[in-house]
């Protein structure tokens, strides 16, 4: 099976071991990212407090969702007053990339205990994927429990913080005068987002149409618009792309030909 | 958070908590090691990419706290944070530069 890790050491105390030594691995290595996590988690408490949620609305977001980008998007969805279910359909769009980590983490973890596998499920955060991987390819002959553990180390690392600032955000919101442009933190933050997800032509091409679709259909119902352009803007990604793979097959055979 | 009432607000947090969760848990969670069907994996790329430029764009060019009115001041601000995230691939950069010239332009305006 690919992926699959080498036999699980026989006795328990030494697989715990191991584990252990996962764990604390993948503590250590979750440390930088929370240069990113917790000004966004801050930021996120700040917005969220300013379009009126309280405190405990707050922060049931960001323990029960825990994922940024469509946390941002409910909340700047609802200000709009747009209806409950634009709200959902929009913000779990977002997070359908999720499905995607949660497949693609499949081959690695799989034969865990589906307990952990629950709990990895609940923690799963861009950064927490991006760090599995990244080890797990480079160390192929972890065994199972060394991947748990790894990924329960660095989780809370990850996860309690996002907790915490959205507190602190959300505490001190309420000191920043009325007259700041706060309304732009919102905006400015997707853009910061996506910008960077732009690696490709057919990312580029996606994000282009789902902005010019947008634009004209702004007049409809808030939020309407926002779906329509997501789904046009990822038909666009995946033609393109559907596209630039058949030139690439087209051309191989174009020179197996000539040779 | 007005036009909403509280168990609204807490509907939203509740399903969109669950939803999340079953994305997350689908694969991982059935535990068959099928792949993703190629023509899912190419829609799924792009959501993210797709879904947040159409919710950023009509803030971006009319701003409802201006009343919808064109602002330099956002617009440069917008710009900065997209060029500073190309430039350096990273989305604290790209934060960090776009809430400085909104600052900058705040203070200056």
């Amino acid at each position: 099976m690919a992926g699959s890790g080498p036999a699980e050491p026989g006795p328990a105390p030494a697989r715990d071991a191991a584990m252990w030594r996962a764990a604390r691995m993948g503590f250590l290595h979750a440390f930088p990212f929370l240069l990113v996590l917790a000004p966004f988690a801050i930021l996120f408490g700040v917005v969220a407090t300013a379009a009126g949620l309280d405190i405990l609305q707050v922060m049931g977001f960001s323990v029960l969702v825990l994922a940024g980008a469509s946390q941002f998007s409910a909340v700047q969805l609802m200000s709009e007053h747009a209806p409950v279910i634009v709200v959902l359909l929009s913000s779990l769009a977002i997070n359908l990339r999720m499905a995607m980590y949660s497949a693609s983490l499949t081959p690695w973890l799989g034969r865990a205990p589906a307990w952990q596998r629950a709990v990895i499920a609940f923690v799963l955060i861009d950064q927490s994927y991006g760090m599995a991987v990244q080890r797990f390819e480079r160390e192929p002959r972890m065994t199972m429990a060394e991947r748990v553990g790894y990924l329960f180390g660095l989780s809370p690392v990850l996860c309690l913080p996002w907790v915490l600032f959205t507190w602190v955000g959300a505490t001190a919101g309420k000191m920043i005068p009325a007259e700041w442009p706060l309304d732009f933190a919102v905006p400015i933050t997707f853009l910061a987002l996506i910008a960077p997800m732009l690696r490709t032509v057919a990312h580029v091409v996606a994000a282009a149409v789902s902005v010019v679709v947008a634009l004209v259909l702004s007049g409809m119902p808030s939020g309407t618009g926002v779906l329509v352009a997501g789904a046009l803007g990822m038909a666009a990604g995946a033609w393109f792309e559907g596209r630039q793979a058949r030139r690439a097959a087209a051309r191989q055979l174009d020179e197996g030909r000539a040779e | 958070m007005s036009g909403y009432s509280d168990a609204a607000i807490w509907f939203v947090i509740l399903a969109l908590g669950v939803g999340t969760f079953l994305l997350r848990w689908s694969f991982l969670g059935a535990a068959g090691r099928r792949p993703v069907p190629e023509w899912a994996g190419r829609w799924l790329r792009y959501t993210a990419v797709a879904v947040l430029p159409a919710l950023v764009a009509p803030l971006v060019i009319w701003p409802p706290a201006t009343g919808g009115t064109p602002d330099p001041m956002r617009l440069a601000a917008a710009a900065a944070t997209v060029a500073a995230g190309l430039l350096t691939r990273s989305t604290l950069w790209a934060i960090i530069v776009g809430g400085v010239v909104l600052t900058a332009g705040f203070w200056l305006g």
